[in-house]
């Protein structure tokens, strides 16, 4: 017999009687997304601003971020400061990004993550290896929990993706916080509305 | 390891030499515990979402057989290749043999308490095989030759100047270094070269979902991502206990893990592999490893539902002043203490002991498994087996039959107070284990009986 069916007959003889799933039904209250987004992803790192257009970003980014360095990002709009053409490139050639610009599909006001599928980035690799993170999200697209972004976000195709909240960090020397572990130091979120 | 000091109240006793240490340990581990109270009650949906998640634990242990096949084969339609393993050798070959198809031998490991259990870096090293652990509390007790402590904080018990000390040695920092930030980016810089270097990448699971075959990986440091995303091979292993029914069942999940496990609202990285990326292969290793038949057991199958928050080793008073190693198992603390009898009773007969069963391990555990009710059952499994010392099984035996004779209960209670009374040197003395970090409360004039029965004559 093998492996697989000696396990299965194994779990077969040995389950206790059928128990059925629980209706997920936790209460939720929609005010204040913004505010709370905002206060939830400061407290765990991440600096965040409130914007009107793609080139106020720009202005924000030049001032934050060395523009003689390598910037990537996910969207056109960024073709002028950032290669955008990244699709077919090995992943070990953006060892040298210095900042990567993505955008979300959504972001929870209760942990300060966003989803980012893998239609968001332009490698999996991409908002992971920089040395620092800029996320774009769209100020109608942030949900109150992870149950509603999930709802939202169910039968989505992808074949990778991630919730994202703050910069990359450690706490693993006698527990002092560190920010950038092996992933980006900084995260800047803009809220574009 | 010595094998005559591989007993928990020996390995705490070299723990507890160094009393500023413990001390220092105790704190920390409570600091992390206030900061999962303060998390938890930041939700008023906190008891809601633990039975919640509970009840779905519940539901997947009596349709596990269902919810692998369901895994296997959206889990093959995505392009991941699955593999099973009934304990921790085929779990180790089947790793190997895929190094070996790949003619790989250096390669990155993020954290996988799975691995650890199965001794996986061992076997591979002797099979000619590097490993480097990623997480950086994994890579510090992986320079120092140790397992981890813990299974959220491996290295816990180690001070910076002691990390400092290895990275001299290791990574060539400066002698004497002991800043966490100085260390932590040597450490990146180091990782970094391993990230870019090595082509196959060995992850844990921490849920896998039966209904679109995708799994998630928690880190906070990116490391699995940089690992994975980088690699041509990326291997993920998993006990099979770690499958949820539905996708929307993670929101759950997610919610209570990480404000169970250090307080945090989330992990940085939540991260959902479904399919490999164009020219990747990824592989899903299914362990049984004795889960099977803790699943048979109908006092102990809750314990299959435990999310590794690690919650019940932070709050344990015992785990806390004895430190992880003090349990010989890969997984310490109270939960440990309830999976590893089920792996080998003989070797961990002593585990299910060191316990005070105050119940806090329980009241914190986010899938809210009975932890202290089965540490209390395994005891009673444990004498009738006789797999406990002589001494303490005739001790028990001599408290039963003391216990179910109330004359002779009410005599030994009596002359337990004459002796203390007037010999306490009986007692207290070095040879009486009891004694031992205690002080001998003074014996009270009366028992509770014959003051119970003076009351009662008075009224």
């Amino acid at each position: 017999m093998s492996s697989r069916d000696k396990i299965l007959a194994a779990v077969r003889s040995n389950k206790p009687g059928q128990r059925d799933l629980p209706e997920i039904n936790i209460p939720v209250s929609y005010e204040g997304l913004t505010e709370k987004y905002t206060q939830v992803a400061t407290a765990i790192g991440a600096r965040v601003y409130s914007v009107e257009s793609i080139a106020e970003i720009k202005s924000k980014l030049n001032e934050f971020f060395d523009p003689a360095k390598r910037w990537v990002a996910s969207l056109a709009e960024f073709s002028d400061v950032a290669e955008t053409n990244l699709a077919n490139v090995d992943p070990h050639s953006l060892e040298d990004v210095e900042l990567s610009i993505i955008e979300a599909v959504l972001a929870v006001a209760e942990n300060g993550a966003s989803w980012v599928p893998e239609q968001n980035v332009p490698q999996r690799i991409v908002p992971f290896i920089c040395q620092h993170l800029v996320i774009i999200v769209p100020a109608n697209k942030i949900v109150p929990t992870l149950h509603q972004a999930y709802e939202i976000t169910a039968g989505a195709e992808y074949g990778y993706g991630a919730f994202i909240a703050g910069p990359s960090k450690t706490a693993d020397i006698e527990q002092s916080l560190v920010l950038g572990a092996h992933g980006p130091r900084s995260l800047t979120i803009f809220i574009l509305s | 390891m010595n094998v005559e000091t591989k007993d928990h109240s020996g390995l705490a006793d070299i723990f507890n030499q160094n009393e500023s240490r413990v001390d220092w340990h105790d704190e920390t581990l409570w600091f992390i515990r206030s900061k999962r109270d303060k998390a938890a009650q930041g939700l008023p949906e906190w008891e809601l979402l633990r039975e919640t998640a509970s009840q779905i634990k519940h539901n997947v242990l009596s349709n596990l057989d269902e919810y692998l096949e369901q895994f296997e084969s959206n889990a093959k339609a995505n392009g991941i290749t699955v593999h099973w393993a009934a304990n921790a050798k085929e779990h180790n070959e089947i790793v190997h043999s895929i190094l070996k198809k790949h003619n790989i031998n250096r390669m990155m490991k993020s954290k996988s308490m799975l691995t650890e259990e199965c001794h996986l870096n061992d076997y591979l090293k002797k099979n000619g095989v590097e490993v480097i652990d990623t997480d950086l509390g994994e890579r510090i007790v992986q320079l120092a030759d140790e397992p981890p402590s813990h299974i959220v904080l491996p290295c816990i018990h180690k001070k910076k100047e002691e990390i400092g000390d290895l990275f001299h040695v290791h990574l060539g920092t400066a002698a004497g270094e002991a800043d966490p930030q100085v260390l932590t980016e040597a450490a990146r810089q180091h990782l970094r070269e391993t990230f870019v270097t090595r082509k196959l990448s060995l992850t844990g699971v921490n849920f896998a979902v039966a209904e679109t075959g995708e799994f998630v990986v928690c880190t906070n440091e990116g490391n699995a991502d940089m690992a994975s995303h980088l690699a041509d091979v990326h291997i993920a292993c998993m006990g099979i206990e770690k499958l949820i029914p539905q996708r929307k069942h993670l929101s759950v999940f997610l919610r209570l893990l990480t404000r169970s496990a250090t307080g945090q609202p989330i992990t940085t990285y939540s991260s959902h592999f479904k399919k490999p990326r164009a020219g990747q292969e990824m592989h899903i290793v299914l362990v049984d490893n004795g889960r099977t038949v803790q699943l048979g057991r109908e006092d102990f199958r809750n314990s299959l539902k435990c999310i590794r928050c690690g919650a019940c080793m932070n709050t344990c008073p015992v785990y806390r002043r004895s430190g992880g190693h003090s349990y010989h198992n890969a997984i310490a603390g109270p939960i440990g203490s309830i999976l590893a009898p089920n792996l080998d009773m003989k070797e961990y007969a002593d585990l299910p002991f060191a316990s005070t069963l105050c119940g806090s391990c329980s009241n914190v555990c986010p899938v809210k498994i009975d932890i202290h009710d089965q540490l209390y059952k395994w005891r009673q499994v444990l004498v009738k087996e006789g797999h406990v010392s002589p001494v303490k099984a005739m001790g028990m035996r001599a408290m039963a039959l003391t216990f179910s004779m109330p004359k002779f209960f009410s005599f030994a209670g009596k002359a337990g107070r004459t002796v203390m009374k007037y010999f306490p040197s009986v007692v207290n003395n070095k040879l009486n284990p009891w004694y031992k970090e205690r002080e001998m409360p003074a014996p009270p004039k009366q028992s509770f009986r014959e003051w119970y029965a003076k009351e009662r004559a008075g009224k």
